[in-house]
């Protein structure tokens, strides 16, 4: 039989171990960690399985650690779709390491929830694209090596073929032209669907790919004057016109309810007319299709072509306990020829002149320096606003509803409500 | 003094009933005939359609896949075939580690949840607990809870949990189970589902090969280890498949506690092919390596799984 005495030892040791379990926790949480002590740095990169990219971060890191024997910074590599995930998790257990990279759009969020301080380096962040920049509240919370630009990419036969004009940076396709030239692409019959809108994506694509469209029209996810809300924006009359337009391309037959599992090899095999990508896709495109390959501006809708702006930067953790050493690896990491030696290995758009001046292509007249004159005229940034998350998700599911046959007013009007109503339980997502 | 405790062969274990009920069931399934078979055939080519789509996919580069897809074709080792793209999940992932802890972490996991789940299950089916019918309630109950809900609390509990590390200055105490193989492996031994499909079992074992065993001088656990256990094949088999799949598939949880590479299973390690260009072939390569283990076990112990599942009543 159980006596009081012994209860009383059997509860006291329960409460000890819980108390030795929870108790030295109390500061912990946040963004808290103890990476960068003993002059060791951890680097979290999304790129694990991408490994071009990662050796050439890994390059980076390389050079750094001969080049001073006060710090060694470490890499450590997630898988891209679920690294945010990972981040996340480890933020909330105190774990983060003192430099992370980050999609542009998340970086006002993280900023908001404290795990990245402002950046303070010794170079002029000014040279850089402007889209390569995580920006909220006045500071600079993140800097990337490079950018991704929206396109459109035909083949050039098809469009002679049909009387099509190519579009150019001076003279984009206007709505109307869009319209014609794919009743005329339709018309021949060669495609079910002439025109792939890579209606199979999901996440994040949902929002980088159409919200544009939505821009040009004179719309936009949110008011951008206070981040507020997104009354009248995402469900007013500009937005309920982009959403109609859209749906239509659908019921037309000019775009898929669903397009095939990867955009790029249907359009390689000739299972589009026009692919709507970004320039991640010409290498491997024009490897097939050659001088035949045009590569366009996304089309005017009404305001002038957008595109979606920001891609994966680096930041520095709050909870770094060295993090003069982490500002001082971006820093060095920041020098031309890594800008150039990554955006290299990864296709991608330099984040400034100088590196774009050492990547074959992206030279003054090559032929991928139309990506970068793209992201220069027309990249509109994702709403920098720590929202932004909740947004994009909203927006994804509007835009799915749309592409299913929703009704455009009604379903814009629910996401406005619910993100409206996010925005308002977190107290306007002003500075904690 | 307890001596050794020699027992007869089982005679009530329900896996027998089971295979002696459908010997009473061939009648009717004979007179199923061509229709049934069809039937059969028909399921069959439908379930296994994807697995042989995948193994086909695994040998042809991305642009055929995608060409084959509007054709018969797309099922067939035809066009281009080449071992290439096993070859580049090598290069691209570290195949051989993330299999071999998923495998050190799906058997470990497996072992100990059926020690555990059934000593569990043991005690709430045979041994006078107080208020065990609310107990077992409770435990049924936690299956409604999803795993996600709980997912983040769970990360800050192991963050705290103590763990013993030994370095070049002996042995510590530190604190923190993130980033180890533990961290992978004890939160989902004990199992609500294991406990309540052990405990249906144990409750179709007559109670009277018990008493026979405590005449013979044996206590609790030597009936558990000697009389229950061995006549809960089909249990076990069935929970050790339940058990395995999750681990093996285990994904989030591995994403939220895991951040060296030598440690992930290799559910993560599918990502890896995710890229702005994805890796088709090396994706269905990939996901033909590491769904064959998950077929060996099902063909290795599908005879007992089945009868387990019908003798609890259990549908999966």
């Amino acid at each position: 039989m159980r006596t009081p005495a012994r209860r009383v030892v059997v509860t006291s040791a329960a409460v000890g171990i819980i108390a030795a379990l929870t108790g030295c926790a109390s500061g912990g949480g946040g963004a808290a960690g103890s990476d960068g002590k003993n002059g060791e740095l951890t680097l979290w990169t999304h790129n694990a399985g991408n490994k071009a990219e990662l050796d050439a971060i890994q390059s980076i890191v390389d050079d750094y650690n001969a080049s001073q024997d006060e710090t060694s910074v470490k890499v450590q590599a997630f898988p891209q779709d679920s690294y945010n995930d990972s981040v996340v998790a480890a933020a909330s257990a105190g774990k983060l390491p003192c430099i992370v990279d980050i999609d542009g759009p998340n970086v006002p969020n993280w900023a908001w929830a404290k795990y990245l301080a402002p950046l303070d380096l010794s170079v002029d962040l000014d040279k850089n694209l402007p889209s390569t920049l995580g920006v909220w509240n006045d500071e600079t919370y993140s800097v990337g090596y490079y950018d991704v630009a929206l396109a459109t990419f035909a083949r050039k036969s098809v469009l002679d073929a049909a009387g099509i004009r190519v579009a150019t940076v001076e003279e984009p396709w206007t709505r109307e032209e869009l319209d014609s030239a794919l009743a005329a692409l339709k018309a021949e019959g060669t495609w079910e669907y002439p025109l792939d809108l890579g209606t199979a994506g999901t996440g994040e694509w949902l929002p980088y790919a159409y919200s544009p469209f939505l821009q040009s029209f004179g719309g936009d996810l949110v008011n951008r004057d206070d981040f507020q809300s997104a009354d009248g924006v995402l469900n007013g009359p500009e937005a309920v016109e982009w959403a109609t337009w859209f749906q239509g391309l659908i019921e037309d037959g000019y775009a898929a309810k669903k397009s095939g599992k990867d955009s790029t090899i249907d359009f390689q095999n000739d299972r589009s007319a026009i692919l709507y990508t970004g320039s991640w896709a010409a290498t491997s495109t024009r490897e097939v299709l050659g001088d035949d390959l045009v590569v366009m501006p996304s089309f005017d809708l009404g305001t002038g072509p957008k595109i979606g702006g920001g891609s994966w930067q680096w930041g520095v953790t709050t909870g770094c306990a060295n993090p003069e050493a982490a500002m001082d690896y971006l820093s060095f990491s920041l020098k031309p020829e890594y800008i150039a030696a990554v955006a290299s290995a990864t296709g991608t758009i330099p984040a400034t002149a100088e590196a774009a001046a050492l990547v074959p292509g992206y030279e003054e007249g090559g032929e991928l320096a139309q990506f970068r004159e793209y992201s220069e005229k027309y990249a509109v940034l994702r709403p920098e606003t720590p929202a932004y998350p909740f947004i994009a998700t909203e927006f994804g599911k509007a835009m799915q509803d749309v592409i299913n046959g929703g009704d455009p007013r009604s379903t814009l009007d629910t996401a406005v409500k619910n993100i409206d109503t996010n925005i308002k339980s977190n107290g306007g997502y002003t500075q904690k | 003094m307890a001596t050794d405790v020699h027992l007869a062969p089982p005679t009530a274990a329900p896996a027998r009933t089971a295979r002696s009920s459908s010997r009473t069931a061939r009648a009717p399934r004979a007179r199923l005939g061509i229709l049934g078979w069809l039937v059969r055939i028909v399921l069959a080519v439908v379930f296994s359609f994807p697995l042989l789509f995948m193994f086909v996919s695994s040998l042809k580069p991305d642009a055929q896949i995608f060409g084959d897809l509007a054709s018969l074709a797309a099922f067939l080792p035809v066009g281009n075939i080449s071992l290439d793209n096993y070859a580049a999940v090598f290069d691209r992932v570290p195949a051989a580690r993330f299999l071999i802890n998923s495998v050190g972490v799906s058997v470990v996991t497996v072992a100990l949840g059926i020690v555990i789940n059934s000593l569990a299950a043991f005690a709430l089916s045979r041994m006078r607990v107080p208020g065990k019918g609310l107990i077992l309630t409770v435990i049924i109950a936690t299956l409604i809870i999803p795993f996600e809900t709980l997912a983040l609390p769970l990360v800050w509990w192991v963050n705290q949990l103590p763990s013993l590390s030994v370095d070049e200055f002996g042995v510590a105490f530190t604190r923190g189970w993130l980033d180890t193989y533990q961290v992978q492996i004890v939160p989902f031994i004990v199992n609500a589902f294991a406990i309540y499909l052990f405990h249906q079992y144990f409750e179709s074992i007559p109670k009277e090969l018990d008493e026979a065993a405590r005449m013979d001088g044996a206590g609790w656990f030597r009936i558990y280890r000697k009389v229950v256990m061995p006549l809960s094949g089909p249990a076990i088999a069935t929970v050790a498949i339940l058990t395995f799949l999750p681990a093996w598939n285990s994904y989030l949880w591995p994403l939220m506690v895991i951040q060296t590479e030598e440690l992930r299973p290799v559910m993560v390690g599918i990502q890896y092919f995710y890229q702005l260009n994805v890796s088709w072939g090396e994706i269905m390569a990939y996901s033909t390596m590491i769904t064959l283990p998950v077929i060996a076990l099902f063909i290795a112990f599908q005879r007992s799984f089945i009868n387990s599942i019908a003798s609890t009543g259990v549908k999966g």
